[in-house]
């Protein structure tokens, strides 16, 4: 997994949880956690691309 | 009997039946693994369920903490404190066995941890070393796990913006599908899977597989229903509601995914459909005890449909999961987790809430699992030699193979 990828998958967890920590229950909230899941999706996407192309490669991260 | 008596000893009769689910999954992986790995993977199935047990012991139950009455670890945010981590003793050190409740909390974890480990082995069959794959195992349970645990079991932040996952799909079901996903990604695909135009390397055996899908459903209603007990706050009277509703998303989800592959394929997939009824099962799981019985159907039934699509898009993108573990436990336990917010108490709140937990499976749970994967990959190489995969690694690794006269009449035929 690329480094990209994991901090992007890392940064999703506080996000979402700043999103009920410090915001009111509001859209506002709601945009915030569908930001920190976009972010970890990118992330995925980062991950799963990775992947390929070194298992096209090589197979496999080993 | 006082009703508390009553639901503890409902608590205990479910746990007794969960091992059930241990040997049911330790049979579909031997089924899907090629004959020559084969007591390769029941064994693998027995030294995870051993090593995540005693990793729990050692560290997980510090980190979950929640069964001692011992406070968590806090941060607190604006007045508030947000429970982040269990600060109990090492060891299960501290826990009044004598006093009902502590005592099951402690033993459902042990066999929830055991389930955890046991989950991704069928994703690494056929390459996945026994030795890196004991530490991986205890060191997934002793960390991740145990903390996820904590947040949504153990009076945690997720707990307390009212996130809930009475059956585990989340904490037991995605943690374990989640690390499914982590041991592929690491181990890469077997030989010859993508070679040469790729081909498909079918299980050895079917009979296996689909018996140990009966004995993995029958371990799980158990396990779920100890789980809502312990953690959902069921009562012994929701237990034919929760067995009625792990039955139908099941049933749901099997007959789903045997529409979708008779309908591609022309014929309908064993594999494919055992898999559909597992993952049927697991998505129940989160509201199990909360939901009636045709919104359980409803849940298993989309992911029956969504199962044969995953496998397939998962085969493309080169992930090589022999037992379709990322599939039914990993995106079955997602699925599981949204839906049950989406269809109890019906409002945005809910749902926003089972989001969060979504967000915090792939936030800390898969990150950290991965990072433990390489951690252990440094210290003992997880993947077996080329050699050894050729060979097998029933006679790599233990010297002697599960179907030994098999094995001679392959000798008998390459010698002449």
């Amino acid at each position: 997994m690329k480094a990209a990828a994991l901090f992007l998958l890392l940064a999703g967890c506080p996000l979402s949880f700043a999103a009920f920590a410090l915001l009111p229950p509001s859209p506002a909230r709601m945009g915030f956690v569908f930001a920190a899941l976009a972010v970890q999706l990118l992330g995925l996407i980062l991950a799963f691309r990775a992947y390929y192309t070194h298992t096209q490669a090589s197979g496999g991260e080993q | 009997m006082t009703p508390a008596d009553f639901t503890t000893l409902a608590a205990a009769l479910c746990l007794l039946v969960a091992p059930l689910a241990l040997a049911g999954l330790a049979l579909m992986n031997a089924g899907f693994s090629r004959s020559r790995s084969a007591a390769h993977a029941v064994l693998s199935a027995l030294v995870a369920s051993a090593s995540a047990a005693i990793g729990f012991l050692i560290l997980g139950c510090a980190f979950f903490g929640a069964f001692f009455g011992a406070p968590s670890r806090t941060i607190t945010v604006h007045g508030i404190p947000w429970g982040a981590l269990g600060s109990a003793h090492t060891f299960l050190r501290g826990v009044d066995f004598h006093s009902a409740q502590p005592a099951l909390s402690a033993g459902f974890l042990l066999f929830a941890a055991a389930l955890v480990a046991v989950i991704p082995l069928g994703s690494g069959a056929d390459r996945w070393r026994l030795y890196p794959m004991a530490l991986s195992s205890a060191l997934v349970t002793a960390v991740p796990f145990a903390i996820f645990a904590n947040w949504i079991w153990g009076g945690g932040w997720l707990s307390q913006i009212g996130a809930f996952d009475a059956g585990g799909s989340s904490a037991i079901a995605a943690v374990g599908g989640l690390s499914a996903l982590s041991i592929t990604w690491l181990l890469g695909p077997r030989q010859g899977k993508y070679d040469d135009g790729g081909m498909a390397l079918p299980g050895h055996n079917m009979v296996m597989v689909l018996f140990g899908c009966l004995l993995t459903f029958a371990g799980w209603i158990g396990l779920t229903s100890a789980s809502a007990l312990l953690f959902g706050m069921a009562t012994p009277a929701s237990i034919p509601l929760i067995a009625a509703n792990t039955l139908l998303a099941a049933s749901a989800g099997l007959l789903s995914t045997l529409w979708v592959t008779r309908s591609r394929y022309g014929k309908a997939d064993a594999s494919l459909c055992a898999n559909g009824f597992l993952a049927g099962m697991v998505a129940a799981g989160a509201g199990c005890n909360l939901i009636v019985p045709v919104e359980a159907a409803a849940i298993g039934l989309a992911i029956g449909v969504i199962l044969p699509f995953s496998v397939e898009w998962l085969d493309i993108l080169g992930l090589d999961d022999p037992s379709g573990a990322i599939t039914v436990f990993g995106i079955g336990g997602l699925w599981g987790t949204f839906a049950a917010g989406a269809l109890v108490h019906g409002h945005a709140a809910q749902w926003l809430a089972q989001l969060v937990v979504i967000s915090a499976l792939l936030g800390m749970v898969l990150p950290v699992t991965h990072l433990l994967h390489l951690l252990v990959n440094r210290i003992a190489r997880q993947r077996v030699s080329a050699e050894g995969e050729q060979f097998g690694l029933d006679l790599h690794e233990l010297g002697a193979g599960a179907y030994p006269e098999l094995q001679q009449v392959m000798k008998d035929h390459l010698n002449r």
